[in-house]
């Protein structure tokens, strides 16, 4: 039964040493307690209620190399990614597998911002980053963040000082590139500090026809005041597994917009662990999943209101063709005393064929009395007057189609804040319904090598 | 001859609603379908423009010498069929200048004409809508969202302005309208006449052909047409309702 598990904990127990030996102290003091976890919880099973709908023992049958020797990939990702989004001056940074690709560029930053890899950060920069590190993730009960803590030796670091403001978004692109089928266990730690404000775009892509399998836990936490938006773009293959774990912390009066596209994909989990450390804190999710072929989007959401006056808006939206299944999970917990709640949650979906299916679960569970909280969820298929009533104007079906589900996805779109990304999101998002979305056109790369 | 109509049947969710229906217009002329709720005139316009939702069990449709029946709703319209509907469909989140551009522009590709250029198309919308006095923030927002009665009745207008049909059939398009809105829809159809192209109107009331004079009167009841006259039918049926027409067709 633990067969895909014990293959692991074997390669650890018997690598556990070239694991460490190129990590800094703080990655490496985490990992023998996240192991003994780990061999606890096992890989999330589709036994277990909430991932009913993600099996993900196909994807973990496969064979999967780990570079735990830290072999470099010989690529250089500035060559595949030539260009950028137009008009949306970015500082770029890559992680390839997972590790983050160096460049000695000077990052023009201002003083005091942190802004590269995770493994060199924590050894430059242990006092500073050790109460972050594993702080969520040792609160989580999931088998793949405590196997991600485990294996993890390198990802990525933002750290944005108190007061700080960043100009420029930064954008770190995440590919996947490899001649075998590979795992990667990819780290992301984001810090925005009291007062300090940041635009986060983070997009992966694959660039082999081979399997991967990205295991990808991202901490963050939003201090007091502080003002962070998170955009994280999926634009994958069908030979591509992902699981990514996002656990926030969000101090008082501080300010967060996530918004996650999964516009191409294999098999996608996503979970949203956020909670709310502080009063009068506000939390803006949306996402958008458009599935085709045999794609699984699963987005699981859990906003933990454990404090009072706080505010967070779901907004969630599948669009589903051909085979393709999608899954939300959307969890809100108002805590005792957490007064003055303010949860909404909305999730609508498109199912286009028999065969797409839509797993939609609402949870509220209120034990505060004094709050305003409501979800709704709908899953329809194509508004068939609205369908003629274009196509009597002359707008073939397929155009009109087209014309639909652009605009049943514009609402989650118009949250992105970022105009030149906005731009960029919609035309991407139009060429993925039309079916042009070239394998490699990466969310920056216009001239793909 | 523009639109020929021969013994056409048609029925939905199995229940048949036109009963051998002949009709034929020629070019130039306006025909007024006129009858008491419920007998079929929406009806014959969804089964004339290609709603899938009705199943033709007999008879068959010539417009512009073209077999309509065969055709798909979209080659219907780039053929110059148009329907001004009677209840006019929101369409949340799609533009009415994106709308439009589609429309027009796969009207064009139809003719194989290169599309419109952007600043070209706008002035074409504008001009198109100055003839209805459409509100211009109108063109800005979702297609017919949030438009009040007498809006969307003139955003047909302005669609047809649009697409410039060889025949209009205009469903109850004055039902809900003031005077000055029916005024100005009127005046807006008769603008858009030629020798070439014809309209039908479907209409309860008189009023509406006092703008729109028709050439002929047909009366709609039960599926059939049950009678047909000049635009005399018309006012006869104001004054005298259609209850005789029913003891007619009784007997
Ligand atoms: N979608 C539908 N399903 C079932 N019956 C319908 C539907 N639409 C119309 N009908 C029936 O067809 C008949 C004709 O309707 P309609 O063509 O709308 O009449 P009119 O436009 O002359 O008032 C009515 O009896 C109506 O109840
Ligand atoms: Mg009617």
């Amino acid at each position: 039964m633990m067969q895909a598990e014990e293959a692991y904990i074997n390669l650890y127990k018997q690598h556990a040493k070239s694991v460490s030996k190129s990590c800094s102290d703080l990655l490496n003091g985490k990992r023998q307690a996240a192991f003994e976890k780990f061999q606890t919880l096992g890989f999330p099973k589709n036994t277990h209620e909430e991932y009913r709908h993600c099996d993900l023992r196909e994807a973990l049958s496969i064979d999967y190399g780990l570079n735990i020797n830290r072999v470099k990939i010989p690529i250089n990702p500035h060559d595949v990614f030539s260009c950028d989004v137009p008009n949306l001056s970015t500082k770029l940074f890559f992680v390839v597998n997972d590790q983050f690709y160096k460049n000695d560029k000077p990052i023009g930053l201002p003083e005091g911002v942190l802004c590269g890899s995770l493994n060199d950060l924590t050894e430059t920069h242990a006092r500073l980053l050790e109460p972050y590190y594993t702080r969520l993730s040792e609160k989580s009960s999931d088998g793949m963040v405590s196997f991600n803590t485990t294996f993890a030796q390198d990802g990525f670091v933002l750290y944005v000082p108190a007061g700080v403001a960043l100009e420029k978004p930064i954008q770190l692109i995440q590919v996947l590139h490899g001649t075998v089928d590979m795992m990667a266990n990819r780290r992301l730690l984001i810090i925005v500090e009291e007062g300090a404000k940041a635009q986060f775009l983070v997009c992966d892509h694959a660039l082999s026809s081979r399997y991967f399998f990205s295991n990808q836990v991202t901490e963050i936490f939003v201090g007091k005041n502080a003002s962070l938006e998170y955009y994280d773009l999926e634009m994958d293959q069908p030979n591509i597994t992902r699981v990514s774990n996002t656990l926030v912390s969000q101090a008082a009066s501080s300010q967060l917009l996530i918004n996650g596209v999964t516009l191409q994909n294999g098999l996608s989990r996503n979970n949203i662990n956020l909670c709310f450390e502080g009063e009068g804190a506000t939390a803006s999710l949306s996402g958008m999943a458009l599935g085709n072929g045999n794609e699984l989007i699963d987005n699981h959401i859990f906003v933990d209101h454990a404090v009072p006056r706080c505010n967070s808006q779901e907004l969630y939206k599948y669009v589903l063709d051909d085979c393709a299944k999608g899954v939300f999970g959307g969890r809100i917990l108002v805590q005792k005393g957490a007064q003055k709640t303010f949860a909404y949650q909305s999730n609508k979906n498109l199912c286009f064929t028999k065969e797409a299916r839509m797993f939609a679960k609402p949870q509220l569970e209120i034990y505060a009395d004094d709050v305003k909280c409501s979800h709704g969820t709908a899953t329809g298929q194509m508004d068939e007057k609205a369908l003629f009533y274009m196509r009597s104007r002359g707008i073939s079906e397929s155009e009109a189609r087209l014309l639909l589900k652009f605009a049943f996805t514009a609402d989650v779109l118009d949250n992105i804040r970022l105009e030149p990304l906005k731009d960029r999101m919609r035309m991407l998002v139009e060429k993925r319904f039309r079916g042009e979305l070239a394998k490699c056109a990466g969310c920056s790369a216009t001239n793909c090598k | 001859m523009l639109l020929e109509i021969k013994n056409l049947h048609a029925s939905i969710e199995g229940k048949e609603i036109l009963r051998g229906i002949n009709l034929s217009i020629n070019e130039g002329e306006i025909h007024a379908i006129m009858g008491p709720n419920g007998s079929g005139k929406s009806t014959l316009s969804a089964v004339l423009t290609g709603n899938p939702a009705y199943e033709v069990t007999d008879g068959e449709v010539w417009f512009r010498g073209k077999n309509l029946l065969s055709m798909s709703p979209e080659d219907r319209s780039r053929e110059g069929l148009f329907l001004s509907f009677q209840y006019p469909v929101e369409i949340p989140g799609v533009s009415m200048v994106n709308f439009m551009r589609s429309a027009v522009n796969e009207h064009r590709k139809y003719r194989q004409e290169s599309a419109l250029s952007a600043s070209d198309f706008l002035k074409l919308m504008r001009e198109k809508r100055s003839i209805v006095e459409l509100d211009s923030k109108l063109a800005n927002r979702s297609v017919n969202e949030g438009f009040s009665g007498g809006e969307k009745k003139k955003n047909e207008i302005f669609q047809m302005a649009m697409l410039d049909p060889k025949l209009s059939i205009l469903d109850e398009t004055d039902s809900g309208l003031d005077i000055d809105a029916l005024r100005i829809v009127a005046q807006g159809v008769n603008k858009l006449r030629t020798p070439q192209n014809s309209t039908i109107v479907i209409t309860h009331y008189q009023r509406l052909l006092d703008y729109i004079v028709p050439d002929q009167v047909h009366i709609l009841y039960k599926g059939r047409i049950v009678k047909t006259a000049g635009r005399e039918l018309a006012i006869d049926l104001e004054e005298r309702g259609y209850d005789w027409i029913k003891q007619e067709v009784e007997e």
